[in-house]
């Protein structure tokens, strides 16, 4: 990351001398930290209201019971694990997390689901598929409402922020299917 | 009356209400969650800062319009716009960094534009990819994430492919 970065600003830096645009790029330096701060706080607002309403569902206990119901399905998905197992219910609380965009709150609980289907299905170093299933869950979004998303267009200046929702939840379930379906595959091919 | 401020109604006055029902400290509860997250915000910050000198220097200098400009006739087949492309490229690598380029395109090109919005789909309908799986086998023994990383990459692809679809369905071309 640090060579990356380090070979993007040289290069800018090069290009900028001989484009004759070194102006605009030096005014790029002075100016991005205050941008950067400025972005941290619209940012920040919107993080902390979402992160204080879920806090009220987790100590009221709601999220569990929104748990309960997304078992069904999960126990369908890893059909590998135990119905009842801790692997499974840890798989829920961080799906869970995820619908609700709780990305912080979301990777320790995967870790914690990770660790969990390794002690039930045994160390070993080949990778079982529910695990491959799980990481590529992980990694495609399942947020319900992008809260991040909206607050940075409402910061811009939109006139509806969250009027892009049916088509994020559109373009996530497709692009979650096909990720699904890839790893479907490679686990029957290979 | 739009359908997404209902949902955000609706979680929000089930959220209040369900804690009242159950005596929940709805003071201490949220205000502890909101902390939380500040602190995750003001986290971001250092990080957030370099790459915003990175991208910023990128753009003003136009060496990202080089870039762009190599990919961009492929792009345009596909009816994707061209103005996204560094945002689709950095996605499945950058958080922070694609955080910093879809605010670059919202105060550019406008949020409610239709660059703005298919920006916003992407960068809402997809993940860091190889973050996720890079701390998530960090955690355990097994050792071949190859299979996750091409079905995660297939699903990014797809969301690439899919946005400015899907926001020319709903908005028109804009």
């Amino acid at each position: 990351m640090g060579y990356l970065l380090c070979f993007l600003i040289f290069s800018s830096s090069v290009y900028s001398l001989i484009s004759g645009t070194s102006q605009a790029c030096s005014d790029a330096v002075t100016e991005c930290g205050a941008n950067a701060l400025k972005l941290v706080i619209t940012l920040g607002g919107g993080m902390a209201v979402w992160g204080g309403i879920v806090n009220l569902l987790n100590d009221s206990g709601l999220t569990e019971k929104l748990t309960y119901s997304l078992k069904i399905l999960v126990s369908k998905i890893f059909n590998q694990l135990n119905k009842n197992g801790e692997a499974l219910r840890a798989i829920c609380l961080n799906l869970t997390a995820n619908l609700f965009g709780l990305g912080n709150a979301a990777t320790p609980l995967g870790i914690d689901a990770m660790r969990k289907i390794e002690k039930e299905l045994g160390e070993s170093e080949t990778t079982p598929k529910s695990m491959t299933l799980f990481v590529v869950m992980n990694a495609c979004s399942m947020q319900i409402i992008p809260t991040t998303v909206a607050a940075m267009r409402s910061a811009a200046g939109s006139a509806s922020p969250m009027d892009i929702l049916p088509c994020v939840l559109g373009v996530s379930a497709v692009s979650l299917a096909v990720a699904v379906t890839v790893a479907e595959v490679l686990e029957f091919g290979c | 009356m739009d359908v997404s401020s209902l949902v955000i109604l609706g979680a929000v006055c089930l959220a209040f209400t369900y804690a009242a029902i159950k005596k929940v400290d709805i003071v201490g509860s949220f205000t502890k969650g909101a902390g939380e997250n500040l602190k995750v915000a003001a986290g971001l910050l250092p990080t957030l800062v370099l790459l915003m000198l990175a991208i910023t220097m990128m753009r003003s200098s136009g060496i990202l319009d080089v870039i762009v400009g190599l990919i961009r006739p492929a792009a345009e087949k596909i009816g994707f716009p061209a103005e996204c492309l560094p945002l689709a490229i950095l996605r499945p690598i950058s958080g922070s960094g694609a955080i910093a380029l879809l605010d670059d395109v919202l105060n550019k090109f406008g949020a409610d534009s239709f660059a703005g919005r298919t920006a916003s789909v992407l960068a809402a309908s997809s993940e860091t990819t190889f973050y996720t799986v890079a701390v998530y086998f960090a955690a355990v023994k097994a050792k071949k994430p190859q299979k996750a990383i091409i079905a995660a990459l297939a699903g990014d692809l797809t969301a690439f492919l899919t946005a400015a679809l899907a926001v020319r369905l709903f908005f028109g071309a804009g």
